[in-house]
């Protein structure tokens, strides 16, 4: 599937450009888009490092278990196939709060770990397996409490009240999330019956 | 209400930060190496997604530069008029499962244009803050652990964009007009 997305962007680029005679658009488009990846991916990697490292003390400390034993029913309820003391746990939630707090340059570093740890769990390793299907659904789709770079935008932007999306943005993720929640949780029991 | 949570959302990561640093010394745990440690996973992940982000940043970068967002715009503008849908929406709607980056760039551009506080300016605003890039997401995830067959995520990522689109247009216009 995501072959054929990835081709057919590329495609529908190319046909657009060649039609409104630009086709130099797409080489430039191309190579600085590649030469801003790797700049991301190094930024990146400094903020993964600060995250992580701190992850890791708070781990060594016992912090995470402890925010995991917290939440032990709903992370069972929505992960039953982790087991409760599992380091995917930590991760997961740190994950999670990040993103409903807005801070997504913490998000990302905690969710890369956290699909690290869940490939520990998956048995076959080029299949996502059903935690992975389910945290990823809660991770493009996520409660947000705090638009904190959208807010900044209006605030520069000269808004009134910079800060008056964030009822509206609460109420679009909660159905969102909850439409995130409820299609893995029909398509994870379709899936298996087909296998069955 | 929003103020509360702007203020919460500004002060907990310094609070974080040293609540975890006083918990951990109290625990005697050896922090600056524990740091360390943590910092180089943290490193060898970023090292590895280069390949992912690079592929799908060229991909959208093509798709967006090339001009594709205006004419599948120009095609749905009639059916978003009359479901009462501002069609100046649309490009942000299309970007928004590709690239945050992109998504950011046309909402900043709809806010800067018709101004922050207009209609167009709040479901802009609504519709940028809500969901995340999912095709993005699933790509860099997943490649990162070397996952190739992403099973119904996919399907999972666009029903949730959706829902959140269609919830987002429902409260703007039921809260501001």
């Amino acid at each position: 599937m995501i072959n054929i997305v990835w081709a057919a962007l590329i495609a529908a680029g190319i046909v657009a450009a060649s039609v409104s005679g630009k086709p130099e658009v797409i080489s430039q488009a191309a190579f600085s888009a590649a030469v801003s990846a790797v700049k991301y991916a190094l930024e990146l990697a400094g903020i993964m490092g600060f995250w992580l490292g701190l992850m890791k003390i708070a781990d060594e400390a016992g912090l995470v278990r402890l925010l995991a034993r917290l939440l032990k029913p709903l992370m069972r309820c929505l992960f039953p196939s982790v087991p409760a003391d599992h380091p995917a746990i930590g991760a997961v939630l740190l994950n999670l709060s990040a993103n409903i707090l807005g801070l997504g340059n913490a998000a990302t570093p905690f969710g890369l770990k956290a699909m690290r740890e869940l490939q520990n769990l998956n048995d076959g390793k080029e299949t996502a397996s059903e935690a992975m299907c389910t945290f990823l659904a809660l991770n493009t789709a996520c409660l947000t409490l705090m638009p904190t770079m959208i807010i900044g935008l209006r605030f520069s932007a000269g808004s009134a009240n910079p800060t008056e999306i964030v009822g509206t943005t609460l109420f679009a993720t909660a159905v969102g999330m909850s439409a995130a929640v409820i299609s893995d949780m029909l398509l994870r029991k379709t899936c298996r019956k087909g296998r069955g | 209400m929003a103020g509360v949570i702007a203020e919460v959302s500004r002060w907990f990561v310094p609070l974080f930060i040293v609540f975890v640093l006083f918990y951990a010394c109290l625990k005697r745990v050896k922090v600056y190496e524990c740091f360390v440690s943590g910092a180089e996973e943290g490193f060898a992940i970023a090292v590895r997604i280069i390949p992912y982000l690079v592929a799908m940043m060229t991909a959208v970068s093509i798709f967006r530069n090339a001009g594709v967002l205006d004419i599948i715009a120009g095609l749905g503008e009639k059916a978003f008029q009359t479901l009462h849908i501002p069609p100046e929406i649309l490009p942000l709607a299309i970007m928004r499962p590709f690239s945050g980056g992109g998504a950011l760039g046309i909402a900043a551009e709809l806010i800067n244009s018709y101004g922050p506080d207009s209609l167009i300016g709040r479901l802009a605003s609504t519709m940028q803050g809500s969901t995340d890039t999912t095709f993005f997401v699933l790509a860099v995830y997943f490649g990162s652990v070397g996952v190739k067959r992403y099973r119904y995520s996919l399907a999972v990522g666009l029903i949730a964009d959706l829902s959140t689109f269609i919830a987002s247009i429902y409260i703007v216009n039921k809260i501001f007009v």
